[in-house]
């Protein structure tokens, strides 16, 4: 390492080895460029033009201006992207922290058991679990309103995804379902290699379950934390198949999702520079949550 | 002190209950389309539900093979076999050089590979859509293949596996005369192994199941992935639940059967991507 180091500083280059590390690099790199980096920057670019199957021309910040000022719908989106942030990302830290710690220090066959189990949603698919759960809310047919009827909870069939208040709430549980799986790995893993002995040592000194958790766990298993955070935040604003299989973004636009939104847009009206607008302003949003995320959890390592 | 004791085993036992239970809810929506597949249109129809279908029939899966679902099956094992070995080729060599070599912009391209990974990677579907249209791939499974090998992930993840590889080796490989491509060959893959074993399930698990990429760049009823296929069955015939079901079965059982026997490898991939993202 320390050998590294004085290389790097010196900045002395070996000319033939830059040449073959560039020859390994390539392969990778032309996907790189040619997939991600090129549609962001025509992404960027094409979000100040007026472009659609038959127009292309420069309007300035006009896209901007109209989703935030005049496009009802697209406030209607943003306002039930955050809702699912706000609700799922909290919910499935917790969640998937609880489950790991109750199952991290079981017999090993067991822990993965469980594990796979809580994974099962995740490999099943989206479209398979989500028309399964389609189903299973059905009015008529579906599992729900059989139980909830026998249990006495309800008294007669509810519509649940064609109700503007209930739906929502549908998709952000069936999102929960399928978001926990990744969370309970990297918990599992991290609780596992929490210093054994600093708990035993503070076991010792009569520290309370609780105080363990806190004092000792907590802060070691911050930087999972603070991953586990971010990219559910990133995979919950970007929720768009459930909306798209389950509801349409219907009923009367009240689970349309800002990534549905713009799908809509973009290939049902053609307004790919509107689209492109919306993705940009997606983007900066994740970004400024990603990092305030960062900032926050740093904080409180310290 | 005994009664704390007593309160922790308390709550362990409590804690397995519900862990139990969540187990069992989170596995029923699974065995809700294996069993649906099998109940015929009269048994989903009624009033009560059936929990086990009591008059099992493989009539759903013959009016599902009436729709081309072998070729979208193989369109689906296509895809991901594809994906998954360019991937792991393109990201193991990428990976290697990115965590053992010094050179030149090193710093720039890695820092850009993470920047790019905590972009939304469906924001720039609309621009990816327009560019496979002008390379005249549009509507072929090349248009979900492509991208897929180009997200860094497994770059990221193969440069987290490849810094285990002990500098001493690759500079007594190079004292023996060996050139580039043996080295990677003859010492860097064999270490790194386990990795490749990790990042080609992950990868084929993910492209399997990608399916706003698929909807995206797929048309033609030929082409459509698994995944698309039972999702235009239901837009169709939304509530013949007995096909739906029998499609999602066919599309959720292989890839859970692959994901069971690698488990091991999965687990590794998604937790070493994770060390200090």
């Amino acid at each position: 390492m320390a050998k590294v180091q004085t290389k790097n500083t010196k900045r002395i280059f070996n000319h033939d080895e830059t040449i073959s590390a560039y020859l390994f690099l390539l392969p990778a790199l032309l996907f790189f460029v040619g997939f991600v980096i090129i549609p962001m920057i025509l992404c960027l670019v094409t979000s100040f033009f007026d472009y659609t199957m038959t127009e292309f021309k420069f309007v300035g910040l006009k896209n901007y201006s109209e989703m935030f000022f005049k496009d009802k719908v697209f406030l209607k989106s943003l306002f039930n992207t955050f809702l699912i942030v706000v609700v799922s990302v909290p919910a499935v830290t917790i969640f998937s922290l609880w489950v790991s710690s109750a199952i991290y220090n079981l017999k090993g066959w067991i822990c993965s058991f469980f594990r796979c189990i809580f994974y099962l949603p995740v490999v099943t698919g989206t479209v398979a679990v989500t028309v399964v759960w389609k189903w299973m809310f059905n009015q008529y047919t579906g599992l729900f309103n059989y139980v909830l009827k026998a249990g006495g909870v309800i008294d007669k069939n509810v519509s649940w995804l064609g109700n503007e208040k209930i739906a929502i709430w549908c998709i952000i549980l069936i999102l929960f379902t399928t978001s926990i799986g990744q969370p309970i790995v990297l918990y599992v893993s991290a609780l596992g290699n929490v210093d054994a002995s600093l708990i035993e040592a503070s076991e010792v000194d009569g520290a309370t379950k609780l105080q363990v958790f806190w004092k000792i766990k907590w802060p070691q298993i911050m930087p999972t934390t603070l991953y586990i955070l971010v990219i559910t935040t990133i995979n919950s604003f970007q929720c768009y198949a459930l909306v798209q299989l389950l509801t349409s973004g219907g009923p009367n636009n009240s689970t349309s999702t800002v990534m549905y939104y713009i799908y809509y847009e973009a290939f049902k009206l053609y307004r790919y520079g509107y689209g492109n607008a919306m993705g940009v302003i997606l983007a900066i949003i994740i970004a400024v949550f990603s990092a305030i995320q960062f900032k926050v959890a740093g904080q409180s390592r310290d | 002190m005994e009664k704390t004791e007593r309160g922790q085993l308390f709550y362990k036992g409590i804690s397995i209950i519900v862990l139990i239970i969540l187990a069992v809810l989170f596995t029923f929506p699974l065995y809700w389309i294996l069993t649906g597949s099998l109940k015929s249109a009269m048994d989903i129809n009624q009033a009560v539900p059936q929990w086990f279908p009591t008059r099992p029939t493989l009539d759903n899966y013959e009016r599902l093979f009436k729709h081309p679902a072998w070729k979208w099956m193989f369109n689906s094992v296509f895809i991901s076999l594809v994906a998954m070995g360019l991937t792991c080729i393109t990201a193991a060599m990428a990976g290697y050089v990115l965590a053992k070599k010094r050179f030149p912009g090193r710093t720039v391209i890695f820092g850009l590979l993470v920047c790019a990974m905590a972009l939304p990677k469906q924001v720039i579907l609309i621009p990816l859509l327009k560019e496979m249209s002008f390379l005249h791939l549009h509507d072929t499974l090349w248009a979900v293949i492509l991208p897929t090998i180009g997200w860094p992930f497994g770059v990221f993840l193969m440069k987290q596996f490849s810094e285990n590889i002990p500098t001493e080796m690759l500079e007594a490989a190079r004292i023996d005369g060996a050139g580039e491509i043996k080295t990677f060959t003859n010492i860097v893959l064999p270490i790194i192994k386990p990795g490749i074993g990790a990042l080609a399930i992950f990868t084929f698990i993910s492209s399997w199941n990608d399916y706003f990429m698929q909807l995206i760049m797929l048309n033609s009823k030929e082409k459509l992935t698994i995944s698309l296929g039972i999702a235009k069955l239901q837009a169709e015939m939304s509530t013949d639940f007995g096909l739906i079901m029998a499609g999602a079965s066919l599309a959720a059982v292989p890839i859970i059967t692959i994901f069971l026997m690698f488990q091991k490898y999965f687990t590794k991939g998604i937790t070493m991507g994770a060390v200090k993202g």
